[in-house]
């Protein structure tokens, strides 16, 4: 197991004991609104009052591709998949940009349950884990 | 209001030019346009240089290889959309009556292949999130999905923006494709095949304005050049976010820019003939007409169809070929875009003229986000 990489930047979500990946966003007090990653405003009305807010684990997926050569900067595998999967929250959906585990995207369709899950991935200073999206519902919600 | 005009314009070509720097390409743009302008030392007060590669100063080594310092000179760097910004100032500060004429010149040598940006964080880019081409990816597939387009709407964008550009001398690919090449190209990210999307490349244009009397015959008159960025919210628009919300409410910000230029020149999308708009990736271009105003979003399938954007259409788009067949250098791509239309609105396009075009309009947007959009008349 990778579980000691550290995580690829700070504040972006919280590993459970049980291996589970929680991303980590900000909620403003005044608008409600929830973002990711946490701003110290409110991405959407600039109001100074953003809480820490956790994102569900389960969501759908929006928009999917697969990017087959390795972007600048980038020492992990390819090709890999890239996406946006849609979060239910109280004040309408959160679409989060995200790598998917499955490089091969083809078989994937729009609505499908996607759960946030941790993965190491290798870089010029060692292994991080950064958080990706896998289809399925993961066990329980 | 005063009245803005184009005195003269310059381009060296897009392309790949070895050990040609930029500043040399910048150069031999500036110098064509201010022979054209009939500008030389003294004949200005100011000029601006768009870039977003050039490094320091960009601007100062272009004009210093032609003696012409002395002036403010401001580098402007707003992402693709940097030429239209420095556009936007020079015109601003000639109708505020600061000056009376300005060089704008865009330079750009862009690296090979993805283009790697000081905009993600390193973060980021070790978790493979700085994959430029896989978020216009994303977008055209929402945009397939949302308004019944299809991979074969893509590839005709291809096919129609390579056919102009086989007319464009100063364009980096000046031969016709089909569509079943570019859906044989290699797939960069489903839905997007490799020839769908510009190359980042090298190149510079230049233009003088100038305050003026716009009766003199084929006098090119600058009508308006607004820049906005983007309003939150919006998880794949140019800025890139790593969240969204439900954005279909949240006027993207080439609307806000085309709404800006629109009330400003007192005209509409309806009087426009002859369009150059941004195709990054040939989604974009889609995108991008509903976006200012050219037709109504799903209706881009028909016009394809039927011509209408291509030369001898009701309405050509991208008749230089667009980016898909010049290149984006940056820096200079929104400036080689209103060499185009002057040249056309001056009937001096040759083969791919636009027959008795009068009102054109300039698009870019990228990185930032920035869009930038441009009306010239005659």
């Amino acid at each position: 197991m990778t579980e000691h990489a550290p995580a690829v930047a700070p504040g972006l979500f919280r590993e459970g004991a049980d291996g589970t990946l929680t991303l980590v966003g900000g909620r403003s007090r005044s608008s409600g609104r929830l973002h990711f990653p946490r701003s110290p405003v409110c991405p959407w009305t600039g109001a100074d009052d953003v809480d820490d807010a956790d994102l569900p684990r389960h969501g759908r997926l929006w928009a999917w591709t697969t990017v087959t050569a390795a972007p600048p900067g980038y020492a992990g595998p390819v090709p890999f998949g890239f996406g946006v999967v849609e979060f239910d929250d109280a004040d309408g959906v959160l679409r989060v940009v995200g790598r998917i585990t499955v490089a091969e995207t083809e078989a994937l369709t729009e609505g499908t349950p996607m759960v946030v899950v941790a993965e190491v991935l290798p870089t010029e200073d060692g292994p991080v884990t950064t958080w990706a999206f896998a289809p399925g519902s993961g066990g329980a919600p | 209001m005063t009245d803005v005009v184009v005195a003269g314009v310059g381009i060296h070509p897009f392309g790949r030019h070895g050990d040609t720097t930029a500043t040399a390409m910048g150069a031999a743009a500036l110098r064509d346009a201010t022979a054209e302008a009939g500008v030389s030392r003294g004949g200005f007060q100011a000029a601006f240089c768009a870039t977003a590669y050039g490094g320091v100063a960009a601007g100062h080594r272009v004009l210093g290889s032609l003696g012409l310092t002395g002036v403010p000179i401001v580098d402007v760097e707003a992402g693709c959309a940097s030429g239209g910004a420095a556009l936007a100032l020079a015109a601003g500060a000639i109708r505020a009556g600061q000056y009376d004429t300005v060089l704008v010149v865009g330079i750009e040598k862009m690296p090979r292949g993805i283009i790697r940006s000081s905009f993600f964080p390193p973060w980021m880019e070790a978790g493979g999130l700085a994959a430029t081409p896989a978020y216009f990816a994303l977008r055209a597939q929402r945009l397939l999905r949302e308004q019944d387009l299809t991979v074969e709407d893509l590839a005709a964008v291809v096919v129609k923006n390579r056919a102009h550009g086989v007319h464009n001398p100063d364009a980096m690919f000046t031969t016709s494709v089909t569509a079943e090449q570019v859906l044989a190209s290699r797939v960069v990210s489903p839905p997007l095949h490799l020839w769908m999307l510009c190359s980042p490349n090298e190149g510079a244009a230049a233009v003088v304005l100038r305050r003026g009397d716009t009766s003199a015959p084929g006098a090119v008159r600058l009508d308006a050049a607004a820049l906005r960025s983007h309003l939150p919210g919006s998880v794949l628009d140019e800025s890139t976010p790593l969240s969204g919300i439900e954005d279909g409410t949240i006027t993207p910000p080439s609307a806000l820019a085309a709404a800006d230029a629109y009330e400003a020149a007192g005209l509409g999308p309806e009087d426009v003939d002859v369009v150059e708009c941004q195709d990054t990736d040939a989604a974009r271009e889609l995108i991008s007409w509903a976006e200012l105003g050219l037709c109504a979003p799903g209706d881009q399938a028909r016009l394809l169809a039927d011509g209408d954007a291509s030369i001898g259409g009701t309405r050509p788009v991208n008749p230089s070929g667009g980016l898909l067949s010049k290149g984006e250098p940056l820096g200079a791509s929104a400036l080689g875009q209103v060499v185009e239309l002057v040249r056309q609105l001056r009937g001096h396009a040759g083969p791919r003229q636009v027959e008795g075009a009068r009102v054109a309009l300039a698009h870019t947007v990228g990185r930032g986000a920035n869009a930038s959009v441009v009306l010239l008349s005659t």
